[in-house]
């Protein structure tokens, strides 16, 4: 006896996906913003969902999954409600960046990037320079927030308000 | 001379300057008309030649030329806008479309017409989320209004964008490398020739611009390719976007003629080095462009004078002041570990030379360097890149200049630091000895008992006690 396991990806994210396929000459150039919209919505990108997003743009799984693993932005798992990436390049290191990630790890009881509290409202993760450097040392929140130029206590401040979860920016 | 009147920047303090009506009543979209309705494209082309305005996204070729190359009896056109901006310390892409996104489109819309491009897609990484949205605001109200879609402007011309972003990857930036991730693959850049301008995205004549040379655009339809002419210095044109950032006062964006010198930007628009220091180095235009010494700061900040004191480049004009109590060994683990990360992999000497200098530099940070590490990263320096010609990309120049640039201006800094810098952890072993020897003893490979207990609960391997 086998079972079909039951989509993933909801009518709505289809939906999305498929409105991308206009845009472009090629439907595998849809891919990356498929995996930004399953993303967005599930937090993660697990298997099934790539096989789901190939069958949309007609092209196989193991693309998607090319494509996908060369960016290491996708996690399979979920990450937290809001994913804080703290900037470790050159003007936020000589500014003092790496002690603001260990900081912000430390006070939220984290052993290092790519981790989640333990309530699962943020993850936190070093980023090579983010193009906020007028606010080195500088850290950015996925849904656009910026915080900088970080201290010891701004990273209170930001903790505390990363932890009210994703905000509007306009 | 006349006093300089910035453009790029000029509705950056306008409340609400990334909304149409805004940038309308600032005079918008006027030269996009002027150029869809007066001119032609070729026209339009020949005036961005006579500007020799040249690319800002960091290889400075002249833009003008770059339209020529298409095929003349090519079919459909594409246009890629590099947005992608990650190049450490460079954020005024970001600035110019946060804050006048019109501006952009405006640049896009004339770029396209003059190229006779139909579709163009906006690259933009991913972290630009705010200006994600702008854009995508700002794209729906020039569609609304005619200024985007068909028959612009009564024209015949028909254009649209399209907002494509990124995810995180810094080689995306290269144009090839955002080619492929906008057609669905892993940001690999490819082998050229043959160049965009021939077979770029979707195998069709493709054009690529950086964000800053296209809002250069529209202002030099509106007045000219003298005016652009008029400021900078020989070879290097018209008004750029500086960024600041590091040990200084202010860390900011600041629109100047080309060719402003180092210390000035500093002294002036950076308000001087912070807490009362004085700068140790500086670098000049993205940490791949490698670094200037204190005494090269009344170097020029062109497309060409930055050579002279062995930079690669102009790059991105973002320059990084490091001050005086900052080891230079820090600058370089950093931009090491940063090319490390980065490199896409493709090709063997950045793949491995990328990674062999970042372990070089991790342990000569840590207290492990020994002198000869430093001929050994100079070799590896000399043969990375498209420079010495044995890579695709010049991701792998610029993990090269930062060595190079400070093995010959800052050697005995780095030997002294070598010197005072031994931790006897990181000393060489008796094993790595014999194996540099080729001749390993019994004695060098007996292991050597360290003093520490096995962690409780660890798994027990057949051979130990
Ligand atoms: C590793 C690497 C990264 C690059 N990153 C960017 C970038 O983020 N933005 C950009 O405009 N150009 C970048 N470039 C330069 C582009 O390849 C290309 O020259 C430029 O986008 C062309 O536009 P322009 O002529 O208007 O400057 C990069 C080049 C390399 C080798
Ligand atoms: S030079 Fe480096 S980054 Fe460029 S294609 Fe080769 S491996 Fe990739
Ligand atoms: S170096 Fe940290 S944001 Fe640019």
């Amino acid at each position: 006896m086998s079972t079909v396991a039951a989509p993933l990806l909801n009518e709505g994210i289809r939906a999305k996906i498929r409105a991308y396929i206009g845009r472009y000459p090629s439907k595998k150039a849809v891919t990356l913003p498929a995996l930004h919209i399953v993303h967005e919505s599930l937090r993660c990108v697990p298997f099934q969902a790539m096989a789901e997003i190939a069958e949309i743009l007609e092209i196989t799984p193991a693309e998607v999954h090319d494509t996908m693993s060369f960016y290491g932005f996708f996690p399979q798992a979920p990450i937290g409600d809001v994913r804080l990436w703290v900037c470790r390049s050159l003007s936020c290191m000589l500014t003092g960046g790496e002690e603001m990630l260990e900081v912000t790890c430390a006070k939220l009881g984290l052993h290092g990037s790519g981790q989640t509290s333990s309530d699962g409202k943020v993850t936190v993760e070093f980023a090579e320079c983010l193009g906020i450097c007028d606010f080195a040392p500088a850290a950015l929140a996925d849904d656009g927030r910026i915080y900088g130029p970080l201290t010891e206590e701004k990273v209170n401040a930001m903790i505390a308000d990363v932890k009210r979860g994703p905000q509007p920016i306009l | 001379m006349a006093a300089f009147e910035p453009v790029l920047s000029r509705n950056w303090n306008v409340a609400q300057s990334h909304t149409l009506p805004v940038y309308e009543s600032r005079g918008g979209y006027q030269a996009a008309r002027k150029a869809l309705t007066q001119m032609d494209p070729d026209g339009v082309v020949n005036l961005i030649k006579d500007s020799e305005l040249r690319g800002r996204g960091g290889a400075g070729f002249p833009c003008g030329l770059k339209w020529s190359f298409l095929p003349k009896d090519r079919k459909e056109t594409l246009m890629c806008i590099n947005a992608d901006e990650s190049e450490p310390a460079t954020f005024n892409n970001r600035i110019l479309m946060e804050k006048d996104p019109h501006q952009l489109i405006e640049g896009i819309i004339i770029g396209c017409f003059a190229t006779k491009a139909t579709a163009a897609y906006l690259y933009v990484r991913f972290e630009y989320i705010k200006a994600y949205q702008i854009l995508e605001r700002a794209i729906d109200e020039a569609r609304a209004k005619g200024y985007l879609g068909k028959n612009i402007f009564g024209s015949g011309f028909d254009l649209e964008i399209w907002v494509h972003r990124g995810a995180g990857a810094y080689i995306c930036g290269e144009e090839t490398g955002l080619i492929e991730s906008l057609e669905g693959k892993r940001g690999w850049p490819r082998i050229k020739p043959p160049f965009p301008a021939v077979e770029g995205a979707f195998k069709k004549p493709t054009v690529v611009n950086n964000v800053e040379t296209l809002a250069c655009v529209p202002h030099i339809v509106e007045r000219g390719a003298d005016w652009f002419k008029s400021m900078g210095t020989p070879k290097s044109y018209g008004p750029k976007l500086y960024c600041i950032s590091g040990h200084v006062n202010k860390q900011t964006c600041v629109e100047l003629p080309l060719g402003i010198t180092c210390r000035e930007l500093i002294e002036v628009h950076g308000q001087g080095v912070w807490k009362g220091r004085k700068a140790k180095a500086v670098v000049p235009g993205g940490i791949s462009m490698g670094l200037l010494s204190a005494d090269e700061l009344d170097t020029p900040l062109d497309f060409e004078a930055i050579r002279k004191p062995g930079c690669l480049g102009l790059g991105t004009a973002a320059v990084t002041v490091i001050d005086d109590q900052t080891s230079i060994v820090d600058y370089l683990y950093n931009c090491a570990r940063f090319f490390a990360h980065e490199s896409c992999g493709q090709c063997t000497p950045c793949r491995e030379g990328t990674a062999w200098i970042y372990k070089t530099m991790k342990r000569i940070k840590l207290g492990g360097g020994r002198m000869e590490d430093l001929t050994v990263l100079g070799g590896i320096q000399a043969n990375l890149g498209i420079t010495p010609g044995t890579t695709i990309c010049g991701l792998a120049d610029g993990a090269a200049w930062p060595i190079k640039n400070a093995l010959a201006k800052f050697r005995p800094e780095l030997e002294e630091y070598i010197k005072t810098h031994q931790d006897p952890r990181y000393a060489v072993t008796p094993l790595q000895t014999a194996i540099t020897m080729g001749s390993p003893t019994t004695a060098a490979v007996t292991p050597v008992s360290i003093g520490m207990s096995s962690p409780t609960g660890a798994l027990r391997s057949p051979h130990s006690s």
